[in-house]
């Protein structure tokens, strides 16, 4: 502890960014000085987000095939994955993302457990490696007679020039089931984030809309950017329906198939995970008319809000009342244990470098049991996601973001909703908002630290300097900030916990705060030796002689009790 | 679970389907971690170093340090020079490592960046300090397996740091292989205890098994120096274990140096430990030590105490080929039938190799390389099997075949946390290696047999 202990708690916000930056060569601290800024609720700063990762400084972030096939379309359960590439990007995304899968419906395959590649070698790269990717799919074709087959390209993929969508194209053709391709090679973006935004084309214009089958149910939503981390989309799902509101299809968090292929008929899209999904959102609007709001259903307030949100949406009194009967059925049963939780932790402080929306969610889950967020940023977010999408329009599209194709949607002459349209104009007239979010910044303190893209660098000194008590964030960082002896809550895997989604896994999360704060492990770093360096020369323990006993006296004293036991 | 896995199998020839290796880098980024004060770089997209960095870590439950080169699509059009160049100075400056460790991807092969001339041009500019070092190994995802990449980057070691001044040292260099820090504690405990001076690289014991202690060190104590690796050129012997992760390390000292090399396989129960006893012995002429005669003892005690539980089970082994060699000699030592025997590595001396041992017990054994477990999983839905060992992708197997006995072994283990502390190698390990065998067995028996055949008593 000694050598982390806090040098000085009172260090400002920007005298510990300057500290942060000393370390690095000029070039480099110019850089990273755009990516941190001390926060202003009221006059927000711009972060300089989305821009290139420099080489050489420790990152969590991680590549665009990873955000394509890891995050976004990877969960989708009962279509075949083929990654296109050497062997290492299809085992590295096989099962590591705790995207979890229940497979309800008769026939339902879930093909997650497979890790398919094309296990490109040398003689691909030299000669190309479409005839192995087509052989591949026919294999897989053969095998398992899927109802659609995915493919993504890795970095070599696109270096060599394998045209990955003719082939998807041409198998397409050929099978007689769906065949789509992404080009999701590593280098594509800066992060994960190009990969998000990838994927979200290909859904939109190779799934999406496939299955015009009308929805029954009055009050139909899609829930966007939810992943089933931990069974976090199972909570959200039950919670809807115990208040009467039908998920058509949850992007893409134990989602099959069929039900994306339905998306398009739902009344409403829900974005959890703004970063990763709004391009969906959008397209939808454009398309078919589907209006789209944010929502948050991490921590019991936000949870409640949302609920409230959805139902003054549908304008049904019927709605609202059971809604609200819901949020107060739910905030009564969460009362002890937030209540509990609470007096233990109340005052202590939090940092979170995760994602491209949980350490802003995840602040809220601190918040519900009183508890600080004194720096927060995101892996691979951009800066609407911090200042809010009020900043659109003032965004560079630099030359990486140009990388990214933005597909050309207009209205879709028969689907288009007209009356969704003109019930969002008139819902907005009455003060209702749509496609809002307002990001981060908004909600956190003055004078709070957002680090874009945290270095282990900046990380090692946030703990040294300001001494947060817990730090949400990821596998990568989670071993090297429990070695300073301070507990760090994986936000990207639960830490193989959870749910913590909705009010049931916010019971679940404050249980597990609790419990990482006042685990007894930290308590014995410190050794009694060293404690008590000096000593007395006498052992700190001696058996008590009064308090032996002999067991044949004992049987002395009361043999008939003995007997009886 | 696994419910698509057919029992007919149909032949493949492009599609990988969950694969028993992984690529080149990994296995680079985990040999440089095995260097004292070093930072492991992946020069090509961050997506690579991130994968590695995290499976590494949930191997481990250890910090896993490395950098990458961030390529672009700009890197990937013109070269990685700007990036690497610029990392170099980004590590140095801010980690302040004694040496940098670089590695190749897919991407930058493809490229054709020309690593040693980066790294010359780089020095030049001044953006290396004095005294500092940075090695490269040729990492290609495309070629080999994490394994090879692990033996590339061993390999790098001698190319670039080892020295001979001509006056030979009385040590002996040991050159573990792709096993667990716990493994190494074991191999070096062995040879300390037999009175011979090692030099052991790459040595990631005291770098991923580190005491918790409040204190968080980037660069911990463990790790061969680099003083260590340049003094490898003076050593009387190599004793390399294991043909694909380490005897190219050791051949290389050999031909640079004349350090004459002792190519051994990984030293998992009887004879193969005695081997590496026996290579200690002559190698460095001291006599082996009562402490090890005992242990040695034990073990074969141990054996004869459970053979009447394992004899003649059968037995599927997944793995890398390294482990796998090793433990198939020991489960023929064990009188078990290693009936399916697969890697996902390349190589055609595995299938020989595994064949030569299996001649006598299980001369019907299916044995393949550059096989995934998928068809592993098929043959055993066709001939069914008692025992799998294998790293943790193999629990699904296990669960899919109405909760097949299973022994984790080998890399990666995701999901227990046993291999981190206690080594499989050494005549201790092979007791170890027999215990989580024989609980295997008994568990399943034990929760599934009829109550009149619950008993007390093995």
């Amino acid at each position: 502890m000694t050598e982390t202990s806090c040098e000085s708690a009172e260090l400002s916000a920007e005298a510990l960014r300057e500290e942060m930056l000393k370390a690095y060569p000029s070039k480099t601290a110019k850089k990273r000085a755009k990516q941190m800024v001390v926060n202003d609720p009221d006059a927000i700063p711009e972060v300089g987000a989305n821009s290139r990762t420099t080489p050489g400084l420790i990152t969590q972030r991680g590549c665009t095939y990873a955000g394509c096939r890891g995050v976004v379309i990877g969960p989708i359960h009962d279509i075949l994955h083929i990654t296109h590439g050497p062997i290492g990007c299809g085992y590295y995304s096989w099962l590591t993302r705790r995207n979890l899968v229940k497979p309800v419906n008769e026939g339902d395959t879930n093909y997650l457990q497979y890790a398919m590649s094309t296990d490109m070698l040398e003689e691909q790269i030299v000669f190309g490696g479409e005839k192995k990717l087509k052989q591949a799919i026919q294999e897989a074709y053969d095998i398992f007679q899927p109802k659609a087959i995915s493919i993504y390209a890795t970095c070599p993929v696109g270096l060599i020039g394998d045209d990955v969508h003719a082939v998807a194209r041409e198998m397409k053709e050929k099978l007689g089931i769906n065949v789509f391709a992404f080009s999701c090679e590593g280098y594509r973006g800066v992060s994960q984030s190009a990969g998000h935004h990838i994927a979200n084309n290909g859904v939109f214009k190779h799934i999406v809309g496939l299955d015009d089958t009308p929805q029954t149910h009055p009050y139909t939503v899609n829930i966007l950017g939810e992943y089933n981390i931990g069974g976090d989309a199972w909570e959200i799902d039950t919670l809807l329906r115990k208040c009467g509101i039908h998920v058509v299809s949850t992007l893409s968090g134990d989602v099959n198939y069929e039900q994306i292929k339905n998306a398009h008929t739902a009344h409403l899209n829900a974005i959890m995970c703004h970063r990763s999904i709004n391009y969906m959102a959008e397209m939808m609007e454009t398309k078919f008319g589907i209006p789209w709001i944010k929502v948050n259903f991490i921590g019991a307030d936000q949870t409640a809000k949302s609920l409230r949100k959805l139902a003054a949406f549908f304008e049904s009194k019927e709605l609202s009342d059971r809604v609200e009967e819901v949020i107060a059925q739910e905030m009564a049963a969460l009362k002890p244990v937030r209540e509990e939780v609470t007096a233990r932790c109340r005052g202590k402080k939090a940092a979170l470098f995760v994602g491209g929306s949980r350490a802003h969610h995840y602040q809220d889950l601190f918040k519900d049991i009183g508890m600080d967020v004194l720096s927060a940023g995101y892996e691979f977010a951009h800066r609407d996601d911090y200042e809010g999408r009020s900043v659109l329009p003032t965004i560079k599209v630099d030359a990486d973001s140009r990388n990214i194709e933005e597909i050309h949607v207009e209205a879709d002459p028969q689907r288009y909703r007209s009356d969704f349209a003109d019930k969002k104009k008139r819902l907005e007239d009455s003060g209702f908002t749509f496609s809002d979010y307002n990001g981060m910044m908004v909600e956190m303190k003055k004078n709070a630290l957002v680090i874009d893209d945290i270095s282990h660098h900046e990380i090692e000194m946030l703990i040294k300097k300001w001494k947060p008590d817990i730090i949400g964030s990821g596998i990568k960082d989670k071993f090297v900030i429990e070695k300073m002896g301070i507990p760090c809550k994986q936000l990207h895997s639960y830490d193989y916990g959870g749910p913590y989604a909705a009010f049931t896994g916010a019971a679940n999360f404050y249980r597990e705060i609790d419990r990482m704060l006042h685990t007894k492990v930290w308590q014995f770093v410190v050794p009694p030796w060293q404690k008590d360096a000096a000593g007395t020369g006498k052992p700190n323990y001696s058996p008590r002689k009064d308090k032996r006993e002999k067991p044949n006296e004992a049987w002395k004293k009361n043999p008939v009790a003995t007997e009886e036991i | 679970m696994l419910d698509a896995t057919t029992t007919e199998i149909k032949e493949r020839s492009a599609l990988r389907i969950n694969p028993a290796k992984t690529c080149q880098p990994i296995g680079a980024m985990y040999a440089a971690l095995g260097i004292h004060g070093c930072m492991p770089h992946s020069h090509g997209s961050q997506g690579c170093c991130a994968y590695h960095r995290s499976h590494l870590t949930r191997h481990f439950k250890e910090p896993v340090v490395a950098t990458t080169s961030s390529f672009t699509e700009g890197a990937s059009v013109f070269g990685g020079l700007a990036n690497l160049t610029q990392a170099l100075n980004n590590i140095f400056t801010t980690y302040n490592p004694e040496v940098v460790a670089v590695h190749t991807t897919c991407l930058s092969e493809v490229i054709g960046d020309d690593i040693p001339m980066i790294i010359k041009k780089t020095k030049e500019e001044g953006k290396i300090p004095e005294g500092k070092h940075v090695i490269h190994a040729n990492t290609p995802s495309f070629v080999g397996s994490h394994l090879t990449g692990f033996s590339a980057m061993t390999e790098a070691m001698v190319k670039y740091l080892a020295e001979s001044t001509g006056t030979p040292k009385n040590q002996v260099n040991l050159v573990p292989g792709y096993v667990d820090p716990a493994d190494i504690r074991e191999i070096k405990r062995i040879a300390a205890e037999m009175g011979v001076k090692t030099v052991t690289f790459p040595d990631t014991s005291d770098v991923l098994d580190c005491p918790q202690t409040g204190v968080y060190e980037m660069y911990p104590k463990g790790g061969v120096t680099v003083e260590e690796l340049k003094s490898t050129g003076d050593s009387i012997a190599s004793i390399a274990l294991g043909h694909w992760a380490s005897h190219a390390a050791a051949e290389l000292l050999e031909t640079k140096f004349n350090v004459p090399a002792s190519l051994l396989e990984l030293p998992i129960g009887v004879s193969a430990t005695d081997e590496y006893v026996d290579a200690l012995r002559q190698t460095a002429g001291v006599e082996v030590p009562a402490s090890l005669v005992q242990e040695r003892g034990r073990l074969l005690d141990v054996m004869s105490d459970m053979a009447q539980y394992v004899y003649k089970k059968r037995v599927a082994v997944f793995g890398d080929p390294d482990h796998v060699i090793a433990l198939t000699r020991f489960l023929v030592e064990l009188d078990m039938d290693p009936v399916f025997v697969v890697t996902g590595s390349h190589g055609n001396y595995f299938e020989e190799r595994i064949r030569q041992i299996l001649e006598k017990q299980c001369p019907t054994a299916k044995v393949k390389a550059q096989a995934d477990l998928f068809e592993l999983h098929q043959w055993i839905k066709q001939e069914p099997v008692d025992l799998l060992i294998g790293n943790s992708y193999g629990k699904f197997m296990s669960r899919a075949e109405d909760n097949l006995p299973f022994v984790r072994f080998g890399f990666p283990i995701l999901d227990r946390m046993g291999h981190r502390y206690f080594s499989m190698l050494g005549y201790t390990g092979g007791i170890r290696l027999i215990e989580k065998i024989t609980d295997a067995l008994f568990d399943k028996r034990d929760r599934e047999c009829a109550e009149e055949w619950s008993e007390l008593v093995y």
